[in-house]
């Protein structure tokens, strides 16, 4: 892929025949000095160095790889309910080696089921999409693009992953639990979670998930706080948030949408272990258990479903953010255009950050809330689809007539904006709540929320990983396993989640562990084996990609400074940047990040660190002026 | 006109020097260091956690019914929320008299004062005067233990009751309050007070901690020789936060 490509570090491609008029530029800086060494070269142990390392690069591929490690456990636990929901008279025994007394007499534990969907929502949710995603990309990105030689504070940086760590010890220790992990959904709602004696899941797992929790929102507090400082403080010189990569607005909105809404979780959080632990009432009130009335009264269950989906709808956004950044950023190199509406598209995420806030209960239609509290939200909801469908034309204007490089990023890029098309449809029909009343709970939501915000996120992580691979590893990945897994993953994505719409209208409801009981439902089981070949397909897929990033970081072919030919600083780093990314001075910025194509230049790119002094022939008639 | 150096320097680019502008990069565009910035963005999520439990004190408290008497009539009982000054009327050393809210004012006025002493700190560490931060921080931290041990002495005798008590809804007498019962009113009132006072009590332990932590590297210079007293002005701003939010948490528990 790599045409054209400069070994100069600091080459500027756009340099015209009278490129050397005038002054030279101040700040135009030539690399390799080797004044700054000292970012690149102290001997540390390793342990320093690849374990409790400090250095932003190094934590993203911690976040990245425990990420993956959590995607394949996530995987590998809706195989086992699809297995279940294909074959429901199936047997399960040959399953018995692994999963133990959850196998009984071949059939799998319906408290079983519920701890898988419970545990796969959690673990996808907030391990994968959350932390594998954001953490990585906006550790590994921000100081890269925005120019600076680290996160604000490294220390700070290095805890948030280690409180994720723990975290997520937690978690997966809790997938042994005798009595098994939490199973009252992933959005644990009361009184199933707050009375331990209600379901087995309810127990242990349930406090296991709550302290795993509690530990996730430590984490992202410390990396969001993080993200957003550095990004107003550690700017290089010339980088105004007008000329900031789409990609860093969209990490940074995310950062500020996470630490304004992951404490209420926390509150949540908080008061559900005191009606757990302590006796207090809080979200309980009128219940009776086998017969026996219970002591609580006054509180209201209603009221955690506020607090949770204040936290819980802003997440959804937490999750697909950073994707929609990473895949503007994609289309545009890949394009060789400027991204259609630069503004537009800050203006659009910044519209969603704020209108994220204000639609939480649309979640909440069929909750018995005040119908008149349901139309409003319902009427914010569909604001939504304005930003959205804002960023999808501009997308499409973007790839209109570009000159297309389809690499594997590429295709994942476009996968996204396919996949967010047709999940975000889907949710014109259930932000009504006319319309939501018939539809909630079934598996018309799931499919809805699996194609706008699951495999669009997923899709989202694997065009960031495609493309910023030669950053981290110094190598390329293999672009023809890229394309098998991305033709298997996008077939098999719709395959699983189109016919699931179907089955939604026709009523299936969601988290049930067996139909078999209604006649109704009979005709589907053909549809269901269908969904459950075609998941457990999609996911095996999954490993051609794991493969190809191991085999790549060690044996892949070395990567070039700027593999892409893009413009972002992050690609005027050399090729294995040290602690600190710049061996000499951090480069100025004078251009925005989308100068691809520019009329008048002879390369099709020209990286942000360029002066317009050296591109007389392409200075648009403002920029000609400046120096006037 | 061309190359006009006092252009440049108002943030106007040439065709090869980056803009200079307070957004432009290459600076603090709030004129306020990371950490700092650090300490306010915290704080902003810090405000988000307090909301969500003020607001679970409004909703839960509008669910439940109001004495609708007059106010000399009010007698605790189960049914209705209590009118806050018949719950709290004590003050240390002054048994059966009936004081409403004063010793909470008193609490309340000692945290203000703590806030005046914070600045008094921070002011002094502008003027690198390490006599005075140590000073201030040492009356801060009287006034904030002081809070803390009013905190424990209103908690005590919350929990304690009165002798008479209250005739629950079995027939049974109760005195005082827990987590699971209380003579003052619906359970959910004990469990609001105990939850959200003791989420601020626990914050201003925090805060208590990190001043003595800040009083000790005071005293070793550790500032001193760092050229700057910043960190002090980090923990005031935490300091300052926790007392507004007492004022919300006095306005929701005891006044209305």
């Amino acid at each position: 892929m790599a045409i054209n490509n400069p070994n100069l570090p600091n080459f500027s491609p756009a340099v015209e025949s009278q490129g050397g008029i005038g002054t030279a530029p101040v700040s135009h800086v030539a690399h390799g000095h080797g004044e700054h060494d000292e970012h690149e070269h102290h001997d540390q142990h390793w342990m320093w160095k690849y374990v409790f390392s400090q250095d932003h690069k190094q934590i993203a591929k911690q976040f990245l790889i425990t990420g993956m490690l959590w995607a394949i456990i996530g995987g590998l636990l809706s195989s086992l309910f699809r297995l279940q929901l294909g074959w429901p008279e199936g047997t399960m025994e040959w399953l018995k080696p692994v999963l133990g007394h959850w196998v009984e007499a071949g059939k799998l534990n319906p408290e079983f089921y519920l701890a898988l969907v419970t545990m796969h929502g959690t673990i996808m949710v907030f391990f994968v999409l959350t932390a594998g995603l954001s953490g990585t990309f906006s550790n590994f990105l921000i100081p890269l693009q925005v120019g600076a030689r680290d996160m604000a504070s490294g220390f700070m940086n290095m805890l948030s992953y280690w409180f994720f760590f723990l975290s997520s010890v937690v978690m997966f220790a809790s997938l042994f639990l005798e009595t098994g992990p939490a199973a009252a959904g992933w959005t644990i709602y009361p009184p199933l979670s707050a009375l331990p004696q209600a379901i087995p899941g309810s127990g242990m797992g349930m406090t296991m998930w709550l302290v795993s929790m509690a530990l996730f929102i430590v984490s992202q507090l410390l990396g969001g706080v993080n993200y957003v400082t550095t990004v107003i403080n550690l700017r290089t010189r010339g980088m105004s948030m007008s000329k900031l990569p789409l990609t860093i607005w969209a990490f940074f909105l995310t950062a500020i949408l996470g630490i304004l809404s992951f404490p209420v979780l926390f509150s949540a959080a908080l008061l559900l272990i005191f009606d757990r632990s302590f006796g207090t009432s809080f979200f309980l009130s009128d219940i009776y258990i086998a017969g026996q009335a219970l002591p609580n009264q006054g509180g209201s269950p209603v009221l955690f479903q506020h607090l949770f989906w204040f936290l819980g709808h802003p997440e959804v956004y937490i999750v697909i953010m950073p994707a929609m950044g990473m895949v503007s950023e994609v289309l545009a190199t890949n394009a060789r255009k400027p991204i259609f509406g630069y503004r537009a598209m800050i203006g659009s995420l910044i519209g969603i950050s704020l209108l994220s806030f204000v639609v939480w209960a649309h979640h909440m239609f069929v909750t018995g809330m005040n119908p008149f509290l349901g139309s409003v939200f319902m009427f914010l909801t569909l604001i939504i689809a304005v930003p959205s469908g804002v960023k999808v034309f501009n997308w499409l204007a973007t790839l209109w007539r570009g000159n297309i490089r389809f690499t594997a990023a590429m295709l994942f890029a476009i996968g996204f904006v396919s996949l967010f098309i047709s999940g975000g449809l889907t949710g014109i029909i259930l932000g009504n709540a006319t319309l939501d009343i018939q539809m909630h709970n079934t598996y018309f939501v799931v499919a809805h929320f699996h194609l706008v915000m699951g495999s669009s996120a997923f899709f989202g992580l694997f065009a960031g990983v495609y493309h910023w691979f030669p950053k981290m590893f110094g190598r390329m990945m293999d672009e023809k396993l890229g394309y098998i897994h991305f033709w298997l993953t996008f077939a098999g994505v719709y395959l699983v989640f189109m016919p699931m719409h179907y089955v939604g209208i026709a009523g299936f409801p969601r988290r049930y562990y067996a139909w078999t009981g209604f006649d109704a439902f009979s005709q589907f089981a053909d549809m269901n084996k269908f969904i459950s070949v075609a998941a457990i397909l999609a996911f095996f897929a999954q490993f051609i990609f794991i493969i190809n990033f191991f085999y790549s970081i060690f044996r892949g072919r070395r990567a070039t400074e700027n593999p892409w030919n893009s413009t972002t600083l992050e690609w005027t780093t050399p090729i294995e940047p040290g602690h600190g990314n710049w061996p000499g001075e951090i480069p100025a910025v004078y251009r925005w990040p989308y100068d691809y194509s520019k009329p008048g230049s002879e390369a099709d790119f020209i990286p942000q660190t360029v002066p317009y002094s050296q591109t007389q022939s392409s200075n648009l008639p403002y920029e000609k002026d400046m120096g006037e | 006109m061309a190359h006009d150096v006092s252009l440049q320097s108002t943030g106007t680019a040439t065709l090869d020097a980056p803009r200079t502008g307070t957004w432009d990069g290459g600076n603090e565009p709030f004129k306020a260091s990371y950490g700092k910035l650090m300490m306010w963005f915290f704080l902003l999520s810090d405000a988000f956690t307090f909301a969500a439990f003020l607001t679970t004190y409004g909703l839960i408290r509008h669910k439940h019914a109001v004495f609708t008497g007059e106010a000399k009539d009010f007698v605790f009982n189960t049914a209705y929320w209590p009118i806050p000054d018949h719950v709290f009327n004590a003050f240390p050393g002054l048994h059966g008299v009936n004081l409403p809210l004063a010793f909470v004012a008193l609490m309340t006025m000692i945290l203000i004062f703590s806030s005046v002493t914070m600045v008094l700190a921070v002011e002094a560490g502008h003027r690198m005067d390490k006599a005075d931060v140590q000073k201030w921080l040492l009356w801060t931290i009287l006034f904030g233990a002081t809070f803390i041990s009013s905190q424990a002495w209103e908690w005590s005798h919350f929990i304690h009751g009165t002798e008479a008590g209250t005739t629950m809804a079995d027939g049974t007498v109760f005195h005082g309050a827990n987590l699971a019962a209380n003579q003052y009113g619906p359970v959910l009132f004990a469990d609001l007070f105990f939850f959200i006072t003791g989420f601020h009590g626990t914050h201003v332990f925090s805060g208590v901690c990190l001043l003595i932590w800040c009083f000790i590297a005071t005293t070793n210079g550790t500032f001193h020789k760092r050229g700057h007293y910043e960190m002090i002005e980090k923990i005031g701003l935490y300091w300052h936060f926790v007392d507004l939010v007492w004022v919300f948490v006095f306005t929701f528990f005891y006044l209305v």
